[in-house]
């Protein structure tokens, strides 16, 4: 079916955040593999690049890739829900450009700069020192006004086209709060208590509550492009993710309360509610199966099919049992701050927010080459050995993380002796070594999963689906 | 049927979103009361003049901070705003050096080096930092030690260099003190102590 785009601005505006977005995929596997080989060779770059400056780079990259994509996916999906252009394009193409050059300019100070003398001017020019929001206050404005662009154009556009639906609303009510969380970046209080109590403000309803709430909104659109489902289930569907998510996470918060100086009532209600958070997730599972069954598995573009369901799996896996291994704070005592979190961490954030995004990719680039159908091989390799590689790093990293809670947190009582100790037993060594190895998969994954958006629909055989095309995809 | 119908599932996430949003907002004011400098689990900052320890209390089945009598850091005692204003400092250089990008605190950071909630306390400053670098107190060990860090390597991964002056490396140690005396419900469970005193 050829067919041409339907708002094409906005969609080549989309395409563009999309691109970004891989490209910085690739700068966070880069800064993960060498940080990950300091776990192994400790001498590995130091001291030019220690291991510090890769997390940053590693987690820092991560966000800003999965918040350019999620652009990206709404700047694509929204018009043909509004059934117009967006209204601030130039403003969000001029962004663009500025976020770039924000991106390349704090990877350079951290590379180069790295830390600077214990000062306000510091955490304004080159380093804030918080996780996942190092960046400068400076390039933290940038960042909030880049969100704050697409916000406007959410919302401005909604207005300009008088026309919403349930899942738009959803996302402009959801937005609110991913806006305004993100201004916790900047204050740096004294007290490590209150500075961390508000920093799991940003934190947890950024990747627990607004993130989750946002990739169902994705997740949603796509499903009624991808497979044909009618509205009124799809919105269904969401509400439901959307209550369960807000009935379980905003006090699900309270399982980053246990040990940082709240009161100890946290250990009961953050305990309950972060145990019921997986129920959503598996609503999700539930759905997209639902969804995958009701339409015989026919689709056009297989890639994104099965990072779609791989999605919903993922975030089931990863956040949901993943996150509820740990989240109880019997087991969380010993279990938290080891590489046991790392390995939900890692597992949650691909399955939740990698593999969506993905998907989405997949199904703008086969409007963008009207492309009947989108098939072969090297989508197939990509899939196998990037998730392949995240189920191995997640698994080897708990190894590890078992080792450090019993030898260090449940044995060695957490002192600096205690640490050494289970940092060098065989179980930690052995799980770092294979968290190498399936890193270098995924990395492997990454280069082919960039190579098949490069070229995929533009190959001159484009395998078919046995049972031909069942729908064509609509935009 | 009315499970089908997206408008109640829609009041359902209105109404949960308005009912965790309220009890929160109540937690919330409640919590910060009690985390707020010098509240039930945070004590002041003039802490830094006293002795801290750490004990199990068999009849809570809990670990806790034990604040004890005078015990003057660096050899002096500060007032309220002197503690506050080195207390602030430590801040600052924890953050401006990036430390919980290596280190945790409360468990929170990036898991490659060890645990800070306790470090004041931990016995390896007087096993280990007091004899190799020459220093008579647990905090002139992790002042030396942390002004130069190379000089005193004991592990594979080693700390960087980054370059704190004595005034900015004397900060960090009194923060690391202040909030060695944080209440954190039973964090770290089975720490050791340091035994000897030492200032």
């Amino acid at each position: 079916m050829q067919q041409q785009l339907s708002f094409p601005q906005s969609q080549s505006l989309a395409l563009k955040y999309f691109a970004a977005a891989i490209v910085l995929f690739g700068v966070m596997v880069v800064a993960g593999i060498l940080a990950s080989i300091d776990y192994v060779h400790p001498q590995f770059l130091f001291p030019i690049l220690p291991f510090s400056i890769l997390k940053i780079l590693h987690i820092d990259v991560l966000v800003i890739w999965i918040l350019m994509a999620f652009m990206g996916a709404l700047f694509w999906l929204l018009p043909s829900e509004y059934g117009r252009e967006l209204v601030g394009i130039k403003l969000a193409n001029l962004m663009f450009w500025i976020f770039c050059a924000t991106v390349l300019a704090v990877a350079a100070i951290f590379v180069f700069v790295q830390t600077g003398p214990g000062n306000e001017r510091t955490l304004w020019l080159v380093n804030q020192g918080r996780k996942y929001v190092e960046e400068p206050r400076w390039a933290a404005i940038i960042v909030a006004s880049g969100v704050a662009v697409f916000v406007y154009n959410v919302v401005g556009t909604a207005i300009a086209a008088k026309r919403t639906t349930g899942v738009v609303w959803v996302i402009i009510l959801n937005l609110t709060p991913l806006f305004f969380l993100y201004l916790i970046a900047f204050p740096a209080p004294t007290n490590i208590s209150v500075d961390q109590f508000w920093w799991w403000w940003l934190v947890h309803f950024w990747v627990e509550a607004t993130w989750e709430v946002m990739i169902g909104s994705i997740v949603a659109l796509v499903l009624m492009r991808l497979m044909g489902t009618s509205r009124s289930i799809v919105e269904t569907w969401l509400y439901i993710e959307v209550a369960l998510v807000l009935a379980t996470g905003v006090l699900g918060i309270g399982h980053h309360y246990f040990w940082m100086g709240a009161p100890a009532y946290w250990l009961g209600i953050g305990g309950f509610f972060s145990a019921l958070e997986p129920l959503p997730l598996l609503g999700m599972v539930v759905h997209a199966v639902y969804d995958a069954g009701e339409h015989h598995m026919k689709m056009t573009n297989e890639p994104a099919f099965y990072w779609m369901m791989a999605e919903a799996f993922g975030n089931f896996i990863g956040a949901g049992v993943w996150g509820f291994m740990i989240t109880l704070p019997q087991i969380n005592l010993f279990a938290h701050g080891t590489q046991w979190t790392a390995s939900h961490g890692h597992l949650a954030f691909w399955g939740a927010y990698g593999c969506g995004v993905i998907s989405v990719i997949y199904l703008a680039l086969q409007s963008s080459r009207r492309a009947p159908y989108f098939g072969g091989a090297a989508w197939k390799w990509a899939f196998a050995l990037l998730n392949g590689g995240m189920i191995g790093m997640g698994g080897a990293l708990m190894l590890a993380g078992m080792a450090q809670a019993f030898y260090e947190r449940a044995i060695g009582g957490s002192t600096f002796n205690a640490f050494v100790s289970a940092s060098s037993s065989p179980w930690f060594l052995e799980g770092m070594g294979m968290r190498l190895i399936f890193g270098i998969v995924f990395t492997a994954g990454y280069l082919i999963l960039a190579y098949d958006l490069l070229t995929i629909g533009r190959r001159v055989a484009v395998a078919t689906h046995a049972g031909g095309p069942a729908r064509a995809p609509a935009e | 049927m009315f499970a089908r119908d997206p408008l109640f599932w829609r009041a359902g996430a209105i109404s949960s979103l308005i009912v965790t949003l309220a009890i929160l907002a109540m937690l919330t004011a409640d919590t910060l009361s009690v985390i707020s400098t010098g509240g039930a689990n945070v004590p002041a900052y003039t802490v830094i003049n006293q002795q801290i320890g750490y004990e199990y209390v068999t009849d809570r089945n809990e670990y806790l901070p034990t604040i004890g009598g005078q015990e003057p850091l660096f050899g002096r005692i500060y007032t309220p705003g002197q503690a506050e204003a080195l207390v602030r400092e430590g801040k600052l250089v924890l953050q401006s050096r990036a430390c919980l990008d290596c280190h945790t605190m409360f468990g929170t950071g990036a898991y490659y080096a060890p645990d800070l909630t306790k470090a004041w306390l931990d016995p390896a400053w007087e096993h280990l930092w007091m004899p190799m670098t020459g220093t008579h107190t647990r905090a002139d060990a992790m002042a030396a030690f942390l002004e130069h860090p190379q000089q005193y390597p004991t592990w594979t991964r080693e700390m960087p260099d980054l370059h704190l002056t004595p005034a900015e490396a004397r900060a960090v140690v009194a923060y690391l003190k202040w909030v060695s005396s944080v209440k954190t419900n039973g964090f770290p469970y089975g720490f050791k102590t340091a035994t000897a005193g030492g200032t």
